[in-house]
C-alpha cells in the first residue's frame, strides 16, 4: 500500500518525444515504472523504445492524442512535459480523457493558466500535482517524475514538499538511517497549483502503510498554514516540518514564483509557529529532516 | 517584470481607462516643452511633475511635485528630480534613481480611493480589492483595518460580473456628493470590467490603482498605474522587451536571468551555488544558522549546462563582497560532474582566492568528486549541508 500510485498505475507520457519528456520517461521505464503510452500531436503511430530494469527492451506506442492513447491502452495517469506555454492545455486534455492522476512537471507556467485550468477541474475526480514539481514515486513500484530513483527505498514513511532538492535532501536523509518511504509526493512551488499540504497529508494519515510524515514548506501564500490546522485536528501519525526561506528578504522571489513574501504575508516564522501549535516537530536545519522524524517515533 | 507608470497608463488608454494626460520625458527641457503643450491643450494651468521609478511611496519620498507656476518652474523642477536617489518604503535606504519624469495635468479631485487586483493563491482566482482609503500604503490599510478593503473574485469562466462591479461602487459610494451618482457608478463600473480584462489578457501578476480618483466634476479617473507583469507569461508577450527599463533592475540579476539562473543578491559574504530553488533557500538559512552571512541566493536549476555552471559559478568568483564560496548540490537531474566541470573551468579563468567548500550528493557524484580532486583546485569537501555551513562559516571567519 503507498498512495497514488503503486505497481499498477499505468501511466502516460505528454511530450514523450521532447528532449526531457524522453530523457524522463526512459528513466521512469528503467525504475519499472508501466509507461503504456506517449502521446504528442502529429507523432502518433510512432514507438518510442526505452529499456526496463531488466535491461529488456519496452516499446511504447506514441498517439496524436491524450482520448485515443487512453482508448488503445487503459492509461489512469498521466505525466506532462510539455514546454510552459502548451502545458496548461495538456492538463485539461488530461482530465478530458477523465485521468485519475495528472502529474505537471513543466515549469514556468503562466499563472492566469494556472487559474483557468483549476476553475475547469473544479469538482473533477481526477487529481492534479503539480505543475513546476519533482512528480511522485511510490518506491520499488512506480516512479513518475524527475526524482533520481536510486536514492529511494521501500518503507513507511511519507514525505510532502512543495520543494524538488529539499525532497531528495529529506530522503537521502531517511534512507541513510535505514527508514524507506511510502510515497514521496512534490507539489511544487508555484502560487495555483494542483494538490497541496491538506490533500496528500489526508491521504497519508488515511494509508495504512505510512506511520510517518516529513512536510518540507518554504515562504509564500499560507498552504502549510492550512496543513497545520488539518494536522493539529486530525492527524493520526507523527510529523516532523521544515520550512525553507527564514532569511528570505520581503518583496523578492527566490526562485519558485510562489516563494515571496509580500505584504508581510507567507514568512516563514509564521508557518514555523504554525506546524509547531498543531504538533510538528520542526527541524532547525535542512540537515536534521530525518533524524527529526526518527525523535517522533516511538 | 515591473514597468513605469506613465507604460502602465499607456495600456490603461489601451483598454479605454480613463488617466489624466501627460507626457513622458527624460530632460528637463522636455519637461518644459511637455507643460507648455499640457497647459494648452487642457487648459488646465497645474501640472504634477512625477518621478518614474519602479517603487511605490513615490509622493510621500518626495518625487511628486504639484506645480503651479507654468512650464519654466516645471523646468526647474524636473532639474531638481533628475538624478535624484529618491528613497521610498518600497526602494531601500540606497534609493532609486531618477531618470525619467512623467508630466501630467492636474485633477481636481473630490476623492481618493483604492483599487487593486492580485492573484489570490488561496482562492486560485483573481481578487478585486478596492478600499476608500486611498492615496496611501495600503499594506497599513490591511494590516489595520482590514474590513476596510473590499474583495471581489473573478470567475476566469465568465470575467467580472456586472454585478460585483455594482457591489463594489456601492460599498465604496462612489457616487456620494457627485453630479448625476448614476453616471459616476457607470464610470467606475465599465473601468472595473475593463481592468479585469486587462489583468488577464496582459497577462499581470499585479494591477494597482492607488489612487484611482473621483474628480469634482464627478469623473473616474486612474491618477497612479502600477503594473507588474507574470515573467512566466513573456513568451506570448514580444512587447514586453520594449517596456523593461534595464536602469531598474539589479545589473547582476539581470546578467543570471539572460543566463538562466535565478538569482537574489543579499548583503552578506559568503557566495553560494546550490541547485533547486527550496534547496538554496535553506542554505542560505543555514549558513545564517551558523553564524555567517549569505551573499546571495542562486539557483542553478535541475538542467543546467557545464556553461550555465561556469557563468553562475564566475559571477560568484568575480564579486568583490564574497570572501568564501559554498557549493551544495544534491544531484538529481543536475548531474555532479556537469557541477564540478562548471566551477574548474570557471577558476581556471578567473583564479581561487576566497575558501571554497564543496557538498556534491546524488547522481554522479563519485564522478564530481574526482573532477575536483584532479582539479588541484584548494576545495574543502564536506559531507552534509550542515558540515558544509559550518566550515565554510569558519573558513571565512579564519580569513
Amino acid at each position: 500500500m503507498a498512495i497514488l500510485v503503486d505497481k499498477n498505475t499505468k501511466v502516460l507520457f505528454q511530450g514523450i518525444t521532447g528532449s526531457s519528456g524522453s530523457f524522463h520517461a526512459k528513466q521512469c521505464i528503467a525504475y519499472g515504472t508501466q509507461v503504456v503510452a506517449g502521446v504528442t500531436p502529429n507523432r502518433g503511430g510512432e514507438t518510442f523504445e526505452a529499456e526496463g530494469p531488466d535491461g529488456k527492451k519496452v516499446l511504447v506506442p506514441v498517439f496524436d492524442t491524450v482520448a485515443e492513447a487512453v482508448k488503445q491502452t487503459g492509461a489512469d495517469t498521466s505525466c506532462i512535459f510539455v514546454p510552459p506555454l502548451g502545458a496548461a492545455d495538456s492538463i485539461l486534455e488530461a482530465f478530458d480523457a477523465e485521468l485519475a492522476l495528472v502529474v505537471c512537471i513543466t515549469e514556468g507556467i503562466p499563472v492566469t493558466d494556472m487559474v483557468r485550468v483549476r476553475r475547469t477541474i473544479e469538482g473533477r475526480k481526477g487529481r492534479l500535482i503539480g505543475p513546476n514539481c519533482p512528480g511522485i514515486i511510490t518506491p520499488g513500484a512506480c516512479k513518475i517524475g524527475i526524482m533520481p530513483g536510486h536514492i529511494h527505498r521501500v518503507g513507511k514513511y511519507g514525505v510532502v514538499s512543495k520543494s524538488g532538492t529539499l525532497t531528495y535532501e529529506a530522503v537521502g536523509q531517511l534512507t541513510a538511517l535505514g527508514m524507506g518511504q511510502s510515497t514521496c509526493v512534490g507539489i511544487g512551488g508555484d502560487p495555483v497549483a494542483g494538490l497541496d499540504f491538506v490533500d496528500v497529508l489526508k491521504l497519508f494519515n488515511e494509508d495504512p502503510n505510512t506511520e510517518g510524515v516529513i512536510m518540507i514548506g518554504e515562504i509564500g501564500g499560507n498552504a502549510e498554514e492550512r496543513g497545520a490546522e488539518y494536522i493539529g485536528k486530525h492527524m493520526k501519525k507523527p510529523v516532523a516540518g521544515f520550512i525553507a526561506g527564514t532569511t528570505a528578504p520581503p518583496g523578492k522571489r527566490m526562485g519558485h514564483a510562489g516563494a515571496i513574501i509580500s505584504g508581510g504575508k507567507g514568512a516563514a516564522k509564521d508557518k514555523i509557529a504554525a506546524l509547531e501549535a498543531a504538533g510538528v516537530r520542526v527541524a532547525p536545519t535542512p540537515s536534521d529532516m530525518g533524524t527529526t522524524l526518527k525523535s517522533l517515533l516511538k | 517584470m515591473k514597468i513605469h507608470e506613465y507604460q502602465g497608463k499607456q495600456i490603461f488608454q489601451r483598454y479605454g481607462i480613463a488617466t489624466p494626460k501627460g507626457y513622458p520625458v527624460f530632460t528637463a527641457a522636455e519637461a518644459e516643452d511637455a507643460a507648455k503643450k499640457l497647459i494648452d491643450e487642457t487648459k488646465i494651468p497645474v501640472v504634477v511633475v512625477k518621478a518614474q521609478i519602479h517603487a511605490g511611496g513615490r509622493g510621500k519620498g518626495g518625487g511628486v511635485k504639484v506645480v503651479k507656476g507654468g512650464p519654466s518652474e516645471v523646468k526647474s523642477v524636473a532639474e531638481k528630480l533628475l538624478g535624484m536617489q529618491l528613497v521610498t518604503h518600497q526602494t531601500g535606504p540606497e534609493g532609486q534613481k531618477v531618470q525619467r519624469l512623467y508630466v501630467e495635468q492636474g485633477l481636481d479631485i473630490a476623492r481618493e480611493l483604492y483599487l487593486g487586483l492580485v492573484v489570490d493563491r488561496e482562492a486560485r482566482r483573481i481578487a478585486v480589492m478596492a478600499s476608500t482609503e486611498g492615496g496611501v500604503e495600503i499594506e497599513t490599510v490591511a494590516e489595520e483595518t482590514p474590513e476596510k478593503i473590499l474583495i471581489e473574485h473573478i470567475d476566469p469562466v465568465t470575467g467580472l460580473g456586472g454585478f460585483q462591479a455594482r457591489k463594489l461602487a456601492y460599498a465604496l459610494d462612489i457616487g456620494k456628493n457627485t453630479p448625476s451618482p448614476k453616471d459616476t457608478i457607470a464610470e467606475f463600473v465599465k473601468l472595473v470590467t475593463k481592468l479585469g480584462a486587462l489583468f488577464e489578457k496582459e497577462d499581470c501578476s499585479l494591477c494597482e490603482i492607488n489612487p484611482l480618483v473621483v474628480t469634482k466634476d464627478g469623473k473616474v479617473v486612474a491618477l497612479d498605474a502600477k503594473i507588474t507583469f507574470d515573467d512566466n507569461a513573456s513568451g506570448r508577450h514580444k512587447e514586453w522587451a520594449e517596456l523593461m527599463d534595464k536602469a531598474e533592475e539589479d545589473p547582476v540579476e539581470l546578467e543570471a536571468k539572460d543566463a538562466g539562473l535565478s538569482y537574489v543578491s543579499l548583503d552578506g559574504d559568503i557566495g553560494c551555488l546550490v541547485n533547486g530553488a527550496g534547496l538554496a533557500m535553506s542554505t542560505m538559512d543555514i549558513i545564517k544558522h551558523e553564524g555567517g552571512n549569505p551573499a546571495n541566493f542562486l539557483d542553478v536549476g535541475g538542467g543546467a549546462t557545464k556553461d550555465q555552471v561556469k557563468k553562475a559559478f564566475s559571477m560568484i568568483l568575480s564579486s568583490s563582497k564574497v570572501k568564501g564560496i559554498f557549493v551544495n548540490i544534491f544531484g538529481g537531474i543536475m548531474k555532479c560532474d556537469v557541477i564540478a566541470e562548471g566551477v574548474v573551468a570557471a577558476t581556471k579563468e578567473l583564479g581561487l582566492k576566497v575558501p571554497l567548500v564543496v557538498r556534491l550528493e546524488g547522481t554522479n557524484v563519485e564522478l564530481g568528486k574526482q573532477i575536483l580532486k584532479d582539479s588541484g583546485l584548494a576545495i574543502q569537501p564536506a559531507d552534509t549541508m550542515s558540515d558544509g555551513a559550518k566550515k565554510i562559516v569558519a573558513a571565512v571567519r579564519a580569513a
